[in-house]
């Protein structure tokens, strides 16, 4: 069963000017079928602990350490981590154009398979995949989220997650900017990769409408650079009365959107 | 992480709007067919301005032809293929050489070859081997491809081998007619050629022209397009692909001087290596009388490596407000890191990514060209390209 232990973690943005710091000591150990709810106010620094942990390279590790099985992530390249069994479905996933969704779902599953799936059962499953989060089956061909709508991203972001299955996800914001039926779509998404029961999920959300759909087994509120309180699903539901004011000196809703 | 708009994303760089010292009009282009109308440029004339003269072995100085490129034409059913004289009347009907070196090359060739397409027939696909003169040798020439009214054909005119090597290319596009060609540089690493290509098109005529660049160690390509009559439509593609050292330039100029035609030009470079140059100039000129005019120009380079350097400079005329529509648009980028971020976060290796990236910016015009084996001939040379240096 997998594991993804964070110890410690400090991260600094790597800018123009000198380092800042953004994550001020981060702890968390995500297991095998756990889902870890992270929430907190904008600028907390969420998407930085997702982006050090796939090893974006604007984000520089300055001390602590990430484990996964204990192995050493950090010292991973980015793709090594994805091959490990890491995967972050982005807030805001890029255009790659004139390489086609089926060329690269394709090159991405062999790179984490370790082999080239069978091409028959590949485009069933592949197909499935699509139908089962209401994507056209003609995305297959179009550019790598070119040209995609927020909601259309998303969902080929989870769709991705569904077909590389990976130990542990990192879902950050994916329930930005989505309408409540593509809400709905997407976590019922991410609910069929947890049904396997091994793996982790981390839960990354300004807002608690998505935990409606996917139940945290823990909800862990993040300011600062730094988990501030942890708790379970009733955490979720203080958050939803009282905001990140709390946290924060500041009213900032958790409760809308 | 911040939200960055998409040309930040791709790395891309606004181009100039020529502000700075006055532009002549393109309108006023001296052409003529006499070499001796033409001064030997020097290399401080707006034409010349980007060209290393010194690398041009004499092409532009009146260098003798010191041996002859081999013309091979590999013509499908019902195409012919003849030898013309200088003097025959239907030489130089396409266009006027603009440049002392496609003077040169009218004046110094020995023996033109003309292709023609047959009227209202559809032909398979027709390729011409142009090989180089051998290493050390100057050679000229000239080519005419003429499709006949309502042909329909594709031509491959497939450039090899060593030497210098200056010629003109007429494509002379009768009326309803359509014509494709690719014009491949695949030249060995000597090779220096400068090819003017001149394309008239009749009434609703239809030209598809794609230019390929990627062998030679300096390759200048100016291709023109004029219309003969209304309703005439050209699409002019480019890619290319530098090396250390190596210089390619690409000068498309397309002359709306008749109403209710249209044009396209999307060119794309990548480059990579010590010194790989590339330049675009592509020049629209839409003249008074050309009312109804509709066309678009786009350049767009992709440097993988220090020390390469793209030169882009779209200019676009026009000398009437009563048009369909123009416009133009030119940018020069470095590598996404975004993109190679997202595709390894997903498992796939860099090397792999940054080739995925990089025939996906090639992608478009790669898949405009309707010879399978032509198209799979260069993915394979990209392929390659991006192999010699761990791409």
């Amino acid at each position: 069963m997998a594991t993804l232990e964070i110890k410690d973690l400090h991260v600094s943005v790597v800018s123009e000017e000198a380092p800042k710091e953004i994550l001020k000591g981060v702890d968390l150990t995500i297991r095998a079928g756990e889902t870890h709810a992270i929430m907190g106010p904008n600028g907390s620094g969420k998407s930085t602990l997702s982006y050090a942990i796939a090893g974006h390279p604007k984000y520089q590790v300055t001390s602590g350490s990430v484990l996964l099985d204990g192995e050493d992530v950090l010292e991973m390249s980015v793709d090594e981590r994805a091959r490990a069994g890491l995967f972050l479905a982005m807030q805001y996933p890029v255009e790659v154009p004139g390489v086609s969704m089926s060329n690269f779902l394709r090159t991405a599953a062999t790179a984490v398979r370790g082999e080239a799936p069978n091409l028959r059962h590949w485009v069933k499953e592949v197909k499935g995949a699509m139908a089962d989060l209401d994507i056209d089956p003609a995305f297959a061909e179009r550019s790598v989220n070119e040209g995609f709508s927020g909601g259309e991203k998303k969902r080929h972001e989870i769709l991705q997650l569904g077909l590389l299955k990976p130990k542990i996800a990192i879902l950050d914001e994916t329930d930005s900017g989505l309408d409540v039926d593509a809400l709905r779509v997407v976590s019922e998404g991410v609910n069929r990769y947890k049904a396997s029961g091994e793996a982790g999920v981390m839960l990354i959300t300004h807002y608690t409408r998505i935990l409606k759909y996917i139940s945290p087994d823990f909800v862990h509120v993040f300011a600062n650079g730094r988990i501030v309180e942890s708790g379970g699903p009733e955490l979720a539901d203080q958050l939803e009365e009282q905001g990140y004011v709390k946290y924060t000196g500041k009213q900032e809703a958790a409760n809308i959107g | 992480m911040a939200v960055k708009t998409e040309d930040q994303q791709h790395g891309l760089t606004a181009h100039s709007h020529g502000a700075g010292a006055p532009v002549s009009s393109r309108a006023d282009h001296f052409t003529s067919f006499d070499v001796d109308a033409f001064e030997v440029p020097g290399g401080r004339e707006e034409i010349w301005r980007f060209t290393p003269m010194k690398r041009l072995a004499g092409l532009h100085a009146g260098a003798a032809a010191t041996g002859a490129a081999t013309v091979e034409v590999t013509a499908a059913e019902g195409v012919s293929v003849q030898t013309a004289a200088r003097g025959d009347q239907r030489l130089g009907v396409a266009g006027t050489p603009g440049d002392r070196v496609a003077a040169q090359a009218w004046s110094s060739f020995t023996e033109a070859t003309v292709v023609t397409l047959p009227k209202d027939t559809k032909v398979g696909p027709t390729t011409v081997t142009v090989t180089g003169p051998g290493e050390g040798k100057v050679a000229y020439g000239h080519l005419q491809i003429r499709a006949e009214q309502f042909a329909e054909a594709v031509v491959v005119v497939d450039h090899r081998g060593s030497g210098a090597y200056a010629d003109n290319v007429e494509f002379v596009v009768a009326d309803g007619a359509h014509l494709t060609v690719v014009a491949i540089q695949d030249w060995a690493d000597d090779a220096v050629h400068v090819s003017a290509h001149h394309a008239k098109l009749g009434r609703d005529a239809t030209f598809r022209h794609t230019v390929v660049t990627l062998g030679g160690d300096l390759v200048r390509i100016t291709p023109v397009v004029t219309y003969a009559g209304r309703g005439g439509d050209a699409e002019l593609l480019g890619l290319y692909f530098a090396d250390a050292g190596q210089h390619l330039e690409h000068r498309p100029f397309i002359d709306h001087a008749v109403s209710n035609c249209r044009s396209n030009v999307v060119y794309k470079g990548a480059l990579q290596g010590e010194d790989a140059h590339t330049v675009w100039i592509g020049d629209v000129l839409i003249r008074a009388a050309a009312e109804g005019t509709e066309t678009f120009e786009l350049n767009r380079n992709l440097v993988l490596t220090d020390g390469a350097r793209a030169d882009s400079v779209p200019n676009l005329e026009i000398e009437t407000g009563e048009i369909e529509g123009a416009g133009h648009a030119s940018a020069t980028g470095r590598f996404d890191d975004e993109q190679l971020f997202y595709l390894q976060a997903r498992g796939i290796p860099e090397e792999q990514a940054r080739r995925l990236v990089v025939r996906g910016f090639f992608h478009e015009i790669l898949l405009k060209i309707s010879v399978p084996e032509v198209r799979e001939r260069l993915e394979a040379a990209i392929e390659a390209e991006l192999e010699a240096v761990g791409a």
